[in-house]
């Protein structure tokens, strides 16, 4: 609790006990009064300040000025005790209120608890010094021990350690890093002493973009909460009018019908009015829900960059991937081995030896796949034909390595393999020996995901590629992804996602962020993927997916129906309420009492509601 | 011209309101209030001198919401 809120407390016990000592019965009538009064004064002065200068600057309108009216009418009609309470539970509800907001306020800072305070620079006298990250220029080495974490995004020039990065992706899994490699900031040293050389200032390091990213996120409002804060301008004013014809219509159609006119009991009623105008239950709720789940969702890897996208996203029944890199690893690996007459193991070997002089991908992806130590001396009269592959000695053997254009030129036959992905033939002394398949392999989780997507409303799922209609459609079709465009441009996609956008879909994009900047920003909600370390991705996309897992955009379309579920209960469920009340209270039934707990109850129901889109667990 | 500056104030409605107020302040071209994040975000015009002009958003927003505060 802060000050004021500890302050507000002490009026509130003060006006408790005043309430209480005027139950003796010993103090009857003109005491008992008194008591009420000062009570009312204790609780109530503040917001009778605030009513005056309300109507001083030409705000009327606000509810210090309701709340005042409604009071000052019910003790006016001699109702003391009731102008009191209606004044302290509405107190109660306002300190609820600030003590549930500014609690979730820095639970959800306490997620997003990211920002390193330091970072260690080693002397000359070998110790280690602590100095503000914003201060580390580009190009220092920085020493990170284990627990700490890292400052600033650069490469590991000395040590080995495994990496948490939990706290960036939402994923438990270390990650391991050896020198040579990049590391982000935000992570975790879990194991060995690090030096890292920085490549960034620490305010252009994934970890201050990130918290900068979520913190504005609540600048970019959703249709609800524009549609609330109109709402309440409209719904004030719209009350306190009906108050106003309520306390003076119905009683002089009374006294013109010749009845007696009740005055008393109409400015009650219409007293009643003022108190369940107050719009505070649903202004609070919408941003809190959206905030608890925007916090909720960058604890799980995923950053949305306002409450607009988390809407839309929840809305969503198209999606549109990119292949590589996003359904794909978008790295070549050797995925068959096809020997004719000799070993899966000597036809990668010799494969691997006679590529190893090569730079080429394919080539890379050989090597890597043999495994082993390439040891030169067994090579020689390496021959490259670009177009083709390669010619090389190999223990004193001639082996060909390449496409049926190169077999075809050394009049060996190699059949026909109609594979997806690039074929190497081999061929180990002028005799075909079998081939090699080289594809970009699909990410495991990708099936899956697709399956999943289809499960939380998206009916329609596509995919948008460069590469060739082989490739596209045995990817899509693996993957169980009806619709497949192959062989665009990046253009293309532009002009594919317009089409699609032309149709009425809401549309969602899923990018690695690479090339596809245009058509990020082209969809409803574009989404980059794999964003770690990649600066032109946060930029570019309204939602980012941490790490590279496909599952992850279902786990955010979870999130946001989950978090727009909540935004929906608490407008139906609040206005609901609002309005029964008011009827009730039209008619003379529901009293000033009713009023206060109705208005203050629903706020603390709505606000309790809202934070429950901080957990975004099991989904 | 953006700026963000922080913001203290108590209730969500209260946040819209000075966020009205600040909209219709003169040199202010949109302004936005957090109130989960205690920011507010204004747009000046061309021009327009972001000291001055903030002196008066917050005499505005104090006509709107007594118990206001931006830390200029």
């Amino acid at each position: 609790m802060n000050k004021k809120q500890r302050k507000m407390l002490l009026r509130i016990i003060a006006a408790v006990a005043l309430a209480l000592l005027s139950l003796i019965p010993a103090l009857e009538g003109t005491l008992e009064k008194l008591l009420f009064f000062a009570c009312y004064l204790v609780i109530g002065y503040d917001i009778l300040i605030k009513a005056v200068k309300g109507v001083l600057n030409r705000q009327p309108f606000d509810e210090n000025f309701l709340m005042a009216v409604a009071t000052v009418g019910a003790i006016a009609l001699g109702d003391y005790a009731e102008g009191a309470m209606v004044m302290l539970f509405y107190q109660i509800g306002e300190l609820f209120q600030s003590y549930a907001v500014g609690k979730s306020r820095r639970s959800i800072s306490q997620l997003m608890d990211i920002r390193p305070d330091y970072a260690n620079i080693e002397g000359e006298d070998g110790e280690l010094h602590k100095v503000d990250p914003d201060e580390v220029a580009v190009g220092t080495v920085i020493v990170v021990r284990p627990g700490e974490k890292i400052p600033i995004d650069g490469v590991v020039t000395e040590g080995a350690s495994s990496l948490n990065t939990g706290a960036l992706t939402g994923e438990s899994l270390p990650r391991d890093v050896k020198p040579g490699d990049e590391v982000i900031s935000g992570c975790i040293n879990l194991s060995g002493l690090l030096k890292i050389r920085t490549e960034k200032e620490f305010g252009e390091s994934t970890v201050s973009k990130i918290l900068d990213l979520v913190e504005n996120a609540g600048s970019r409002k959703s249709r609800s909460e524009n549609f609330i804060s109109r709402f309440a301008r409209i719904y004030t004013p719209a009350v306190c009018i009906s108050a106003l014809l309520l306390a003076t219509v119905p009683p002089l159609v009374q006294l013109i019908g010749g009845g007696s006119p009740d005055w008393g009991d109409w400015l009650y009623r219409a007293l009643t009015l003022l108190v369940i105008s107050c719009p505070c239950a649903l202004v609070i709720s919408i941003p809190l829900s959206f905030f608890a789940g925007i916090g909720g969702a960058s604890r799980a890897g995923v950053l949305i960059k306002g409450s607009n996208y988390m809407e839309t996203l929840s809305k969503v029944n198209r999606v549109v991937f990119d292949k590589t890199g996003t359904l794909t690893q978008g790295v070549f690996r050797v995925s068959e081995l096809c020997p004719v007459g000799v070993s899966d193991d000597k036809l990668l070997e010799y494969a691997a030896l006679a590529e190893s002089f090569s730079t080429h991908p394919i080539s890379r992806s050989l090597c890597e796949a043999w495994g082993q130590e390439i040891d030169s001396s067994r090579i020689s009269d390496v021959r490259e034909i670009s177009g083709r592959g390669v010619c090389a000695k190999i223990d004193g053997v001639e082996v060909a390595a390449g496409n049926a254009k190169l077999m075809a030129e050394l009049n060996i036959d190699c059949g026909e393999v109609s594979k997806v992905g690039t074929v190497v033939h081999i061929a180990i002394d002028s005799t075909y020996a079998g081939h090699i398949l080289i594809s970009d392999s699909t990410k495991p989780g990708a099936a899956q995901a697709i399956a999943d997507l289809r499960k939380v409303g998206v009916s329609k799922v596509a995919m948008l590629t460069g590469d060739s209609k082989d490739v596209g459609k045995s990817v899509a079709s693996q993957l169980g992804i009806d619709e497949a465009y192959c062989e665009l441009l990046p253009a293309d996609k532009v002009k594919k996602v317009e089409d699609f956008l032309a149709s009425g879909d809401k549309l969602a994009f899923v990018g690695d962020g690479i090339n596809d900047a245009p058509v990020l920003s082209r969809a409803d909600v574009g989404i980059a993927m794999g964003a770690l370390g990649s600066d032109a991705a946060i930029e570019a996309a309204d939602m980012v997916l941490m790490d590279d897992d496909p599952r992850k955009l279902v786990t955010a379309i979870r999130i946001s129906k989950k978090c727009l579920r909540i935004v929906y209960e608490n407008i139906v469920f609040a206005l609901g309420i609002k309005l029964v009340c008011l009827v009730l209270g039209a008619l003379g039934i529901a009293d000033m009492w009713l009023a206060i707990f109705a208005d203050v109850g629903v706020m603390v129901i709505a606000v309790l509601n809202a934070i429950r889109a901080l957990n975004v667990k099991n989904l | 011209m953006k700026k963000t500056y922080k913001i203290d104030v108590d209730c969500a409605n209260c946040a819209n309101k000075m966020e009205q107020a600040a909209k219709k302040t003169e040199g202010v071209r949109d302004a936005v209030v957090n109130f989960m994040a205690l920011k507010m975000t204004v747009e000046f015009e061309e021009g327009a001198v972001p000291a001055e002009v903030m002196k008066k958003v917050l005499a505005n927003c104090k006509k709107v919401e007594d118990d206001c505060e931006i830390y200029l």
